[in-house]
């Protein structure tokens, strides 16, 4: 086993009854790598990234995680064991303010003998809040506004941020800039960038062909429920890719896909 | 890097930068109530110049008119202990409907076991149970209509969050149970003469020391622990709430035993207080104390509210009702000018809210 991969998934595969949706995904990540998957809609993007993080079961095949095959029952399993997802639908909550969603769920408390109504430190995750976002290269007009009142550039962020509080070792992003305007979403990508920078591994799905040739340094192609093509950014163009996702080409590994 | 911040200023904690708490509208409002009372007192023709906050009294002592005071607080403090506990309930984006049967039943079932013996040197007349039951200490009718108060919670609280009931469902469900238990507990006959330590307990202003008590115990909860912190963001995005690996379901029950044992423990109250446990008391409990947390501003949709919103908003409530007995209006239209106030809180609220967005 290489110790230098993250992920790896053999032969992964998810049946909808009779509807194939993934078939034998071979997949490799690297330690501070990032790549991003493409596809056209329902050639599989989602569906393998649902198997990874728990949210569906698979039908066959492996996912190793750190060294060691894992099987996650729910998100949450995949959570505790390092893997952040930033889902299309943002997993905040809506009334409470930046620090309050960065640390739901894990948060710093005081007098812990009180078990349930143990104390919040309110202090240090303000404190941790702080560095996180400075970490990511968030800004943020005022931490203590409630999500509901921030526009969704900066929701993102916030949720993106939250990955990078906790020393997640594998980050996920389901289209993180779909909905965002031009400025938000030079913001989002200068998050991943620094994300870069910190050896942080990604995965991110975008049908944004300039960001993703801006952004990471290998692009993995479905097609039809199977991977056809795994392409270095620096041997292959925005047009090259194309022809990937509309099955002009198929990579002559992965032949048997088309 | 660029710089794509396309808010004002960088990272900041602004302390300043803080939004007025909501609370405050409730307070205001509070306010512009008693002044209208105030108005009226001195206009309406049939009052002679009477003043509704003011002592007329020539007392030396005094300028306010604390009489009224301790009554609407009183009148506002039992119900204002169940609205604590629903308003919890409402945060999460539940509803609770059996308060008001359950504080009849826990009246009942604690009253059952805080008898004396005794009553000027007679048997109690009132007697449910042998003399086992009777001049017990003051703790084991405590303990067991609190007891009997977290477990129907509990079983609220199961119901909604592992069997998926929808909480107004399950909860109206309990209200029936609940009001049968109180009518069966004793087969219909009220439940009379407890011992002194028990009758201690809603004497005098006793009910509301309780209810400020518990007011604040509440606020502190709700605001500086993880348990507030959770119940709020399981009002505000459940499914989140899950996400970030917060026990929903467990958490959900433990508010809904809260809840319950909050609204027993006015029935406790309750009982002291009238001296008696009848399987009547406490109807349309669970409504005024819905009442008072919606005035107080809280969002049935779950995620906004709050302990001190909704202690204001018992307090709108036991001033109007005070008022209009003041400005000497019928009960059949302070019913129905009552209900007119509660919508339009709602409304003056959901109106703010899209204004601030």
């Amino acid at each position: 086993m290489n110790d230098d991969i993250i992920l790896k998934t053999v032969d992964l595969t998810k049946h909808y009854g009779g509807v194939h949706a993934l078939e034998g995904a071979n997949f490799e990540l690297r330690r501070g790598e990032h790549v991003a998957i493409m596809g056209d809609n329902g050639a599989g993007k989602s569906t393998f990234v649902r198997q990874i993080t728990g949210v569906e079961q698979r039908t066959r095949g492996e996912v190793i995680f750190d060294g060691k095959p894992v099987h996650f029952d729910g998100p949450l399993d995949a959570r505790r064991a390092g893997i952040e997802t930033v889902f299309q639908t943002l997993a905040l909550a809506d009334h409470l303010d930046v620090p309050d969603n960065l640390f739901l769920g894990r948060e710093k408390t005081k007098w812990d003998w009180l078990g349930p109504f143990r104390l919040l430190n309110y202090k240090a995750m303000r404190q941790d809040t702080l560095d996180a976002l400075e970490k990511t290269g968030v800004k943020i007009p005022n931490i203590r506004n409630t999500i509901q009142n921030m526009s969704g550039g900066q929701r993102q962020c916030v949720a993106i941020a939250r990955t990078a509080t906790f020393h997640s070792k594998l980050t996920i992003m389901d289209e993180p800039t779909a909905a965002l305007g031009v400025q938000e979403t030079a913001q989002v990508e200068n998050i991943i960038r620094t994300l870069k920078e910190q050896g942080e591994p990604l995965i991110l799905i975008s049908h944004n062909m300039r960001q993703v040739m801006d952004l990471v340094d290998r692009i993995v192609v479905f097609r039809r429920g199977r991977i056809c093509a795994n392409l270095r950014k620096e041997e292959t163009d925005g047009q090259d890719v194309v022809a990937y996702i509309t099955g002009a080409k198929t990579q002559p590994e992965y032949a048997d896909a088309a | 890097m660029a710089d794509t911040s396309h808010g004002i200023g960088g990272l900041t904690y602004d302390k300043s930068k803080r939004s007025l708490p909501s609370e405050l509208n409730i307070f205001l409002a509070l306010i512009i109530i008693v002044v209208i009372f105030e108005i009226l007192g001195q206009v309406l023709p049939y009052m002679n110049n009477q003043s509704f906050l003011f002592d007329t009294r020539d007392r030396f002592d005094s300028i306010f008119n604390e009489a009224r005071l301790q009554i609407i607080i009183l009148q506002v403090a039992i119900i204002g202990i169940i609205a604590l506990g629903v308003t919890q309930v409402i945060i999460t984006a539940g509803i609770d409907l059996s308060s008001g049967p359950l504080v009849a039943a826990t009246a009942m079932i604690a009253m059952s076991f805080a008898q004396t013996e005794l009553v000027n040197g007679f048997p109690n007349p009132k007697a449910l149970f042998g003399s086992w039951a009777m001049d017990l200490p003051v703790i084991v009718p405590v303990v067991i209509g609190l007891s009997f108060g977290a477990f129907i919670g509990f079983i609220n609280g199961t119901f909604i969050a592992y069997f998926r009931i929808p909480p107004f469902i399950a909860t109206l469900g309990m209200f029936l149970v609940c009001r049968g238990i109180a009518l069966w507990w004793s087969g219909g006959n009220p439940i009379s003469f407890p011992t002194e330590g028990y009758a201690w307990i809603g004497s005098g202003m006793m009910p509301v020391v309780w209810f400020v008590l518990l007011a604040i115990v509440f606020q502190l909860i709700m605001k500086y622990t993880v348990y507030g912190k959770h119940t709020y963001a399981i009002g505000s995005n459940e499914d989140a709430a899950r996400m970030s690996g917060i026990n929903v379901r467990r958490h959900k029950v433990m508010v809904y035993m809260i809840a319950s044992t909050l609204a027993a423990f006015a029935g406790i109250v309750l009982s002291s207080k009238a001296v008696t446990a009848q399987a009547g008391m406490g109807e349309f409990y669970e409504l005024f104390a819905i009442a008072m947390a919606v005035i107080g501003g809280i969002s049935l949709q779950g995620g906004r509210g709050s302990i001190i919103g909704t202690v204001l908003g018992a307090m709108v409530l036991g001033v109007i009702r005070s008022g209009f007995t003041y400005i000497k209006l019928d009960g059949s239209y302070q019913l129905m000018a009552m209900g007119a106030i509660i919508i339009s809180a709602v409304i003056l609220d959901q109106y703010r809210q899209r204004s601030k967005a």
